[in-house]
Formats: C-alpha cells, structure tokens, sequence
C-alpha cells in the first residue's frame, strides 16, 4: 500500500444521509474474488440507469467530478454491511478521503485498511462543505488536518496505529504476526 | 476479585479475550474464540494468506458455509443444487478449495449442515456464551444472543484472524437496552427490535455494544433473541448481547459442538458468572415497555424509518426522508394497511429458523396466497429445511402457493437469482430495506414472519391479528 501523508483535491458532494454500503456497491458485483474494477461499479444504481448509461444528473457523472479524490457525504456515512468492497470501491474510483458527521464504525475500519481515510468533522465546516461543492481543500493526516483555501483548519481524529500504518503504507497483519508469543501464552489458557 | 468493580457482560468478555493491552500507539488485541467464514467475503483473505505464505493459525476455530450467492432454486434430478450465475459457481469453487487447502470444515452448498452462516452456528451449537465471534458479514451481532461478543468485520480482518486469530481492537461503549412488560399477543421478537431501531435510529448505536436485558427479553426464545441481536448493527451497533440463562442452556445442552459431559457442567459453572453485575454501569440506557409494543413495518430505505402497522407515513424531516419516500412511492401521512404489494419474501438470518416458519405457516393454513402475490419461503439452513418438512409446514405453503426453496440469504441479498424487479412492493422478513437491497428499483417493508404471511394471503398490508 502506498503511503497516504499530504494531498489536495477538489469536493465533490453527496448531501444525502445514511448512504449505506448497498448503494456505495450493491451486493451483486460482490461476486468476484479479487479486489479489482470496483470502481466502475461505484454507486452504480445512482450512476447508471438500467441499460448501463450515465444518469446525467449524478453528481459523479457531472465533469466538476473529474479526479476529484475528497467525498463530502451526509451523516452516517457507510451504514450497513461489512463488505470491504464498499472502500474497495471509493479507493479504486480514485477517492481517497470521505466526509462527514459522522461514520459507521465497521466502514471506518475497512477504509483505514485501505488507504480510504475516514474524517469527521464538525457540523458547521461540513455544512459549508455542502453548500460550497467542488471547493479545493487539502488533507493532511501527518497534521490530522483539514485545510480550506482561506486558511479555515479543522482538526480530525485517526486512530493513531491506523495513522502510523497509512503514513507508513504498511498494514496491521505484520503488527498482529509479532505478537505470536503472547498469542501462544494465551491460548495455553484452561478453556473455562 | 470480590471486591473488584461491577462488570457489564461485555466488559467480562473483553477482559477474558486481552492478549495484550491497548496502549496510547496501539490498540488491543483481542482474541477470537470462533470464525464462520462464506463464500463472499473470503476469498481476498485466503489470497493474503497465499501471497505472504501464512498458514490458518487455528482451523479448528474456523467454520465454513455457502449462503450468500447460491440459488435456493430445487435440486436437479441428481439431488444436487445447480450454480448456473459462473461468478457466483467461481465464487463457491474457490471457497472449497480454500478449505481443503486450509483445512478447514466446510458446510458445502447443498449438504446437511449448509444454510445461512448465522443459523447454523447456533445450529452446530458451535456458538456458546462467552465466546468473542466474528464473520465477515455484519449480521454476526445474531451470536450474541447467547451472550457471546459476536461483530461482523471486513475482509482484511478476516485475514488477520485466519492468519492470528487475533483482531486489533478499539474497546466500544456500551449500550443497555432494558424491554420490561409482556408482549402483546401477535407481537413478535422482530416488531420489538423494528421498535427499538425507529426510536434509536439508524445511526443510533454507533460506537456502542448493546445489551438487552428486561423481563421481555428474558421471556424470549432463543430463536427471538436471535431476530433481536441480528439487527444491532441496523441502529448502528456493531454487537448486540443477551445475558445466558437457563433457555440459552437448554437449547446448546446436546448440540453436535457444544461441551458434552463434565466439560459441560465445567462451561455451565462458567456462562453463569457471565451476566452483567448488580451496579454495573453502562455508557448509556434506553428503556422500553414491551406490552405497549405494536406488530411494526418500515415505511422508508433504511430499518429506522419504522411505524406500528396501524400507523401512517411520517412527514420528511429533511431530504434524505423525502427522497426515501419518493422511492419508495409513498406520501406523508398515508396509512400503509392496505397497500397493494407483490411480493412476500419469509427468510434471512433474521426469520427464516424454525419458529418463524411455524408462525408464517399458522397463517397459510387453510388460506391461498392472493393472485397479485408471489410468495417465496427459504429456510434458513437445510436443517431446517427438513425439520419443517417433517412437521407438514412445507405442505401447508405449497398448498397455499407458496414457493418452498433451498436455504440461503436468498432475496435478502438478491445477488444469487433470488430479486425484485424495479418498482415491485415486498414485505420481507429480512434485515435490510436500503434502496434496491431486494433488486435494483426493488421497494421493501420490513415486517415479521406473522405480517408477512398476512400480506401474502390477502395481497396488501394487512395487521395479522385481524386474521386469527
């Protein structure tokens, strides 16, 4: 995984809350066995209309989208089931941060594995995120920041080993893999 | 450690599953007592495992099913289930060679111990209290009505379990939710969690693990607290919980997996120092009054977007409500009895066990499926399966015109043949009424197995109890 430290990009919005995991990837192209091409597949019930054209009216369709890699969303973004394919998705479409007021916890966990950074913000910066679509904003997570381009900062959250690991480009299974003693010691442990 | 704190339930479980601490640069690590794996949300973990070389570390804490993409459609003359969707037949070929590669037991497509992954855990008795559960599939939460610490999680960490049965951590707030009271005839387990979720909200249980507790949970079944836990995660919480007690006790004692002989009398001494202490305290309570519940039904695209059936269609508090209602085709203060629907889906991890059958089928007895109707009735496991054809039920819906299938996930997940198509109504005993969860264009209400069976045989919304 490439590690994720500084970018900018512009906004693009989905002021809708609850998007929940079915419509970032229904479940029906979750039948693959690798991870790849999900991108395409993104929101598609919104994004393509039954015989697979693009719903001009979606925001992703629209040409402001255009390698645009920062998702203002409503709250409670990534609400539902626990299928990876949804960061897959977002990350392979070219997202690499997601917005919001608040984030499902199982969501979160996937995206910080996936160099998708989940951020939380407060509801009056998201509010203007929403009124001021495309606006270019840039994403710190060595400074856990951020920035608009009139200097307006917020702070956010990162839990700090998923941040040690997105800063670094390594995963948690290398991490777990080095306690191996302790697991040992604990499964010598009487069953009840 | 008598005069230690007072403990929550799943406080004690956490503690007992601490391989190492959280410290201020790394989480904890928790170990996993059990992993039921299928056939979606595995097969980029086994991949990890083959790139770096990594063995399972325990494979006998490891169980596999096929639920989500296979056809619930009969058995050819061979006997066998026929996979006709290829990437669905690549999907569950990979699943097997995973498991032979892995050694790990596989409850294969077809065979007796297949079904839904959350049915057959409890089923194999491989679920027990006490027991810290994952899956990748977030309806994990069912196991923990047997007062395990039971969350679905993502491919990634399936990886790190199969690799180190180990999971890193973030410890969650609690939760408890007290049900106190008596149901009402004709309420079931699933209108109490529909109830919850309306008042939590789908966001609500964030960041928590909840515990039910209060006297109307512990008059539940096992069966019902299992439709209850199952949809934690639609308000949010990753795990919901149910202290163990005599009616968890007496439905494990015998299972093929559960602790036989002194091992069981040693288990049982232990799952009853589980439940939560006198004084323990929570991060946050709800209470609720069972006999003041009524039989519930979803108006909206997500499960807190719930009414009691005998009510009407709320005005939109803002634009995700009303894009909600104009998919769903439905307008502000609307009564949702008599509705026309067309479709009536009875299964899922919530619904489709033996005890919902039992109560969809009292309602099919002596009726006909109204001819607007498609009714479709999946059980839950293949055990099931053959218990329910033991005891008649799949007469009673083949006579009523219904469609008796294979176990599956079925139209809950619609990626395995089983859908709505665009703009068809259903009411569905499943978990999920998110936009084209059923299908794409597909609109659910979702409702126990009674309302369900109701809306089948007379071709609307329709409150069961004038039915009886």
């Amino acid at each position: 995984m490439e590690p994720l430290k500084t970018f900018a990009s512009r906004t693009v919005i989905l002021p809708i809350d609850n998007i929940d995991t079915d419509q970032i990837i229904p479940a029906r192209f979750l039948k693959g066995t690798t991870k790849s091409g999900l991108g395409e597949k993104l929101f598609s019930d919104w994004r393509y209309d039954a015989q697979g054209g693009r719903k001009a009216d979606f925001v992703l369709n629209r040409p402001e989208a255009e390698g645009a890699r920062v998702l203002v969303a409503g709250d409670n973004f990534g609400c539902g089931s626990s299928r990876e394919h949804a960061p897959w998705a977002l990350f392979d479409y070219g997202f690499r941060a997601v917005v919001s007021t608040s984030i499902a916890d199982i969501f979160r966990n996937n995206a910080l594995k996936n160099g998708l950074l989940p951020i939380v913000v407060e509801p009056a910066l998201h509010q203007r995120l929403l009124d001021e679509p495309g606006v270019e904003v840039t994403i710190s997570l060595e400074d856990q920041t951020l920035r608009l381009a009139d200097g307006t900062t917020a702070e956010f959250t990162v839990e700090p080993f998923a941040r040690y690991c997105l800063l670094n480009g390594v995963d948690e299974l290398a991490f777990l893999q080095s306690a191996d003693g302790d697991i040992a010691k604990f499964e010598s442990r009487p069953a009840y | 450690m008598a005069d230690s704190k007072p403990r929550t339930l799943f406080e004690k479980i956490w503690d007992a599953h601490i391989v190492r601490p959280a410290t201020a640069a790394t989480p904890a690590i928790l170990y996993v007592d059990l992993q039921l794996i299928h056939e979606v949300t595995s097969p980029q973990a086994f991949s990890i495992l083959r790139e770096r070389g990594l063995r399972v570390r325990r494979p006998e804490r490891t169980v596999a099913t096929m639920d989500h993409s296979t056809p619930t459609t009969p058995r050819g003359a061979d006997g066998k289930i026929k996979v006709l969707d290829s990437a669905a037949a690549a999907q569950i070929s990979q699943l097997e060679t995973n498991c032979r590669d892995f050694g790990i037991e596989l409850h294969a497509l077809g065979t007796e111990g297949q079904g839904i992954v959350h049915v057959i855990g409890p089923e194999l008795g491989v679920t027990q209290p006490g027991m810290t559960i994952v899956c990748g599939d977030s309806h994990t939460s069912t196991h923990g009505a047997f007062g395990a610490l039971a969350f679905g999680i993502g491919t990634s960490e399936v990886s790190h379990v199969l690799a180190t049965q180990c999971l890193l951590q973030q410890k969650p707030k609690t939760l408890a939710i007290t049900v106190d009271g008596t149901l009402k005839p004709g309420v079931t387990a699933k209108d109490l969690i529909l109830a919850v979720i309306a008042r939590l909200g789908i966001g609500g249980g964030t960041g928590h693990v909840i515990e039910y507790r209060g006297s109307a949970i512990r008059a539940l079944s096992m069966e019902e607290r299992m439709t209850v836990c199952n949809m934690s995660i639609e308000a949010g919480a990753r795990a919901g919980m149910i202290a163990p007690d005599e009616t968890t006790f007496e439905y494990l004692k015998g299972r093929p997996r559960a602790p036989q002989g002194a091992d069981w009398d040693r288990a049982v001494a232990y799952w009853r120092t589980l439940p939560s202490d006198a004084g323990a305290v929570y991060d946050r309570e709800e209470r609720f009054e069972g006999s003041a519940l009524e039989p519930m039904i979803t108006y909206g695209t997500n499960p807190g977007m719930g009414i009691p059936i005998r009510g009407a269609v709320p005005t939109p508090d803002g634009a995700t409500m009303e894009k909600a209602l104009k998919y769903m085709g439905l307008t502000p203060a609307q009564p949702l009895l008599g509705h026309p629907i067309d479709v009536v889906f009875i299964g899922s991890c919530t619904n489709s066990r033996i005890s919902d059958l039992r109560q969809a089928a009292s309602v099919f007895k002596g009726r006909k499926v109204a001819s607007n109707v498609r009714a479709m009735i999946v059980p839950g496991s293949q055990r099931v399966k053959k218990q329910a054809e033991a005891e008649g039920l799949d007469k009673i819906f083949r006579d009523a015109g219904a469609d008796w299938r294979e176990a599956g996930c079925s139209m809950c997940i619609a990626m395995n043949g089983d859908q709505l198509k665009p703009g068809q109504y259903a009411v569905s005993t499943s978990n999920r009424n998110f936009e084209g969860r059923q299908g794409s264009g597909g609109r659910t209400f979702l409702a126990s197995p009674l309302t369900a069976a109701a809306a089948a045989v007379t071709g609307k919304i329709t409150d069961a109890r004038e039915l009886v």
